[in-house]
């Protein structure tokens, strides 16, 4: 569905990206994990095609990808940021419908579809007529999904969706994605720094330290078989530690 | 979009009407004399059951007057001998009139026959100094280098006045200052300065307490009063213009226009009334007062007029170059120099650039008023989409969102604070720079405020300037609201509410 062969990205002195591939499955969640400045959101703009790569190549669904040769992925992929990137000026309503006008999508089909997804993330119709200035963060976000799948896209890509969102809210919309990924059965890449995230959603992950691929596999081998100590430092960093995991 | 359409539809374009029919259009200068003259020469048409006469009146000074009779915007106006000679001519040797006559015909132009007195210049000087010092004559100043002087800009800087006068009789004061011609005599009387420049029919000079020099050396040329016209005007109106030459020539002499120019000057009687008081009829200060109300209203009207078409104008070619400006980097800047630099030039001056263009009146003042209303409009239109959020254009690359409906549907609606303030920015400007049009014949409330300077009239300068004042109030309260209409309620409800 998407590979990635050995791309390479200089911003200035800085790498962003050195000799990155990767292949995500039909059907699987992939998850690109890493820091913040590990290149993660730069690679999934190359992906996108957003950004051009100084050297290596995209494939998308086999078509090549480049800022130049992106119109094939309209419509194919979904695409979800922190904080939702809503417009601001258009409702809810206007922000989910907004990829479906520029398609010329019947109205009526298309009103089918919102009520749809609106059911699928538990919005009721006043929540169409709101402004993103009037919602929660984790509303937002829920919005941004909205409008990605609105073209039922097979391909969803997701940059740090729940990175602005406080812990609790977080915990309760990564179960939910956890759900929602579970029944539209896509082909999911998604890009966090939560290793938490990264276990409940991911079946295969790639984990990036400044631009370079660190190493790829299930969660079970980066665990297991640290390629570096790097792995397990990173894996750890994040969970509490033993003596502390009793009073959870 | 769909809104700003309809608000910009709603503006609409009201250029004025074209001129039709049989019309004599009528010009003067800024200042009393001229006006009276243009006045007389206006009602001695009008009561001989002549056309429609049009009165394009209070042009500034010789440049854009003469400009406007050379390009037919006005087809005639009061001027004098000497100024068509040396401003005009550029010939202060052509002295007669039928010598002034030969010399105008290639230009389409003639005189009429002198009106019967002359505005020179002339020094003028308190009546105590010059009875304690004997000062009757200029030469007597050779005498007196301690006196102070102060002259108008105009004679200070024409050869035939001060510069000419100071080399001709070898004078030298201690000190020279430039003087509003208006606040000249005030001057004098309170005493702050010695000596000053009038002209030689001044309405002032029935006042007592002021002496008037004799040029003993006869330095200043003839200034004869005539009518300044078109060829083609006297051809083919010869009813009008023996009208004109009947009421008018041989008819005034120097103490008559002293008395007419002091009727309006010291008794506040406007160029109307001077005029049908000369002509033998009356105009009652009601009727008057009636017809500056109603004057008011057509000002209004024309004012509004001009704002309207020229801000219209504005957005409709100023809102595209702000898109262009930031679409192309290189383009862009080259056009935000251009715009920037015709905002360097005074407003004036741009409308005077205007004249040889496209003479006087409406149209050349819209053009100057559109292209001054241009930077704050490409201004704002260009700084809103330029900083527009990166993250937001790139998802509308992903989304597929582009051409037509990326611009309409997010990207001018995102900028619309800025782009609505660059008009705004214009709108207030284009109210306020209005008022010059009337320098130009233009119309609108700048032509009280011409008229209310031209003849030191404080009442006249307010009843032009405090309704200017209001339209730019009004225009800034309905921004306000279009604010309201054309600001995205969702894009209000964050600016209201910064995270």
């Amino acid at each position: 569905m998407i590979a990635v062969r050995h791309v390479g990205k200089r911003y200035g002195a800085t790498v962003a990206l050195d000799d990155v591939s990767l292949d995500v499955a039909p059907g699987t969640i992939h998850v690109l994990l890493g820091s913040s400045g590990s290149g993660k959101s730069t690679l999934l703009r190359v992906i996108l095609g957003l950004v051009a790569a100084d050297h290596g190549e995209v494939l998308v669904e086999g078509a090549p990808v480049t800022p130049a040769r992106r119109a094939h992925l309209i419509g194919r992929v979904g695409y979800v940021v922190q904080e939702g990137g809503l417009y601001p000026h258009l409702t809810v309503g206007g922000n989910v419908r907004l990829p479906a006008e520029a398609r010329g999508r019947p109205p009526r089909e298309l009103e089918t579809r919102v009520r749809e997804l609106a059911a699928l993330v538990g919005f009721d119709e006043a929540m169409l007529q709101r402004y993103p200035a009037e919602l929660s963060g984790g509303q937002r976000q829920r919005v941004g999904l909205m409008r990605a799948l609105v073209l039922d896209p097979p391909l969803l890509l997701l940059d740090e969706p729940l990175g602005a969102l406080d812990p609790i809210v977080r915990a309760d919309l990564q179960a939910e994605l956890h759900r929602l990924f579970g029944r539209l059965n896509k082909t999911v890449l998604l890009v966090t720094h939560d290793v938490r995230e990264t276990v409940l959603l991911g079946s295969t992950i790639t984990l990036l330290r400044a631009g370079r691929v660190v190493q790829q596999g299930t969660f079970a081998d980066l665990a297991r078989t640290p390629a570096e100590p790097f792995v397990t430092e990173f894996l750890r960093a994040q969970t509490p530690p033993p003596e502390l995991r009793a009073y959870l | 979009m769909r809104r700003l359409a309809l608000a910009l539809l709603v503006l609409g374009v009201t250029i004025a009407p074209a001129l039709a029919d049989d019309v004599v259009r009528v010009g003067s200068k800024s200042f009393t004399e001229s006006y009276v003259l243009a006045e007389i020469a206006a009602q001695a048409i009008e009561s001989a059951g002549g056309p429609r006469v049009e009165r394009r009146v209070g042009l500034g000074g010789t440049g854009i007057a003469y400009r406007a009779v050379a390009h037919g915007s006005v087809d005639f106006y009061p001027e004098y001998t000497g100024t068509i000679s040396r401003a005009i001519l550029k010939d202060a040797g052509i002295e007669s009139v039928a010598a002034i006559r030969q010399g105008l015909r290639p230009l389409g132009l003639t005189i009429s026959d002198p009106l019967g007195f002359e505005n020179t210049y002339a020094l003028a000087v308190r009546a105590d100094l010059s009875a304690r010092h004997g000062i009757t004559r200029i030469s007597d100043l050779v005498a007196h280098p301690e006196l102070r002087g102060a002259f108008t800009s105009g004679f200070l800087e024409r050869d035939d006045g001060w510069p000419g006068l100071r080399r001709h009789y070898g004078l030298a004061l201690a000190s020279v200052r430039t003087i509003e011609h208006a606040l000249a005599y005030q001057a004098l009387t309170s005493g702050s300065v010695d000596v000053i420049d009038v002209f030689s029919t001044d309405g002032r000079l029935t006042q007592p307490g002021i002496v008037v020099l004799r040029d003993d050396r006869r330095f200043f040329p003839d200034y004869a009063a005539v009518l300044l016209a078109r060829t083609d005007f006297v051809t083919t109106h010869p009813h009008a213009w023996a009208a004109l030459t009947h009421a008018l020539v041989g008819r005034i002499d120097g103490p008559a226009m002293i008395r007419l120019n002091a009727l309006a000057d010291l008794q506040r009687r406007s160029a109307r009334q001077v005029a049908a008081w000369f002509l033998g009829r009356e105009v009652t200060d009601a009727e008057e007062r009636a017809r500056l109300a109603r004057e008011l209203g057509t000002l209004t009207l024309e004012h509004l007029g001009l704002v309207v078409a020229a801000l219209s104008l504005a957005v409709l070619v100023g809102l595209p170059l702000g898109i262009l400006a930031a679409r192309s980097p290189v383009a862009g800047q080259a056009e935000l120099m251009a715009v920037g630099v015709l905002q360097t030039i005074p407003a004036l001056a741009l409308l005077c650039f205007m004249i040889p263009l496209l003479g006087i009146g409406t149209v050349p003042a819209l053009v100057a008023l559109f292209l001054y209303a241009l930077l704050p409009i490409v201004r704002g239109t260009y700084t809103g989409l330029a900083t527009l959020d990166r993250q937001l254009l790139e998802i509308a690359d992903v989304l597929g969102v582009e051409g037509w409906r990326r611009l309409a549907r997010l990207e001018l609606p995102l900028a619309s604070v800025s782009v609505l303030a660059g008009i705004k920015t214009a709108a207030i400007w284009t109210v306020g720079t209005a008022t010059l049009a009337a320098f130009i014949g233009g119309g609108g409330y700048g032509t009280l405020i011409v008229r209310g300077l031209a003849l030191d009239d404080a009442r006249t300068i307010l009843a032009g300037a405090v309704p200017a004042a209001l339209m730019a109030l009004l225009f800034h309260l309905l921004f306000e609201l279009i604010d309201r209409w054309l600001v995205p309620h969702g894009l209000r409800l964050v600016t209201a509410r910064p995270r």
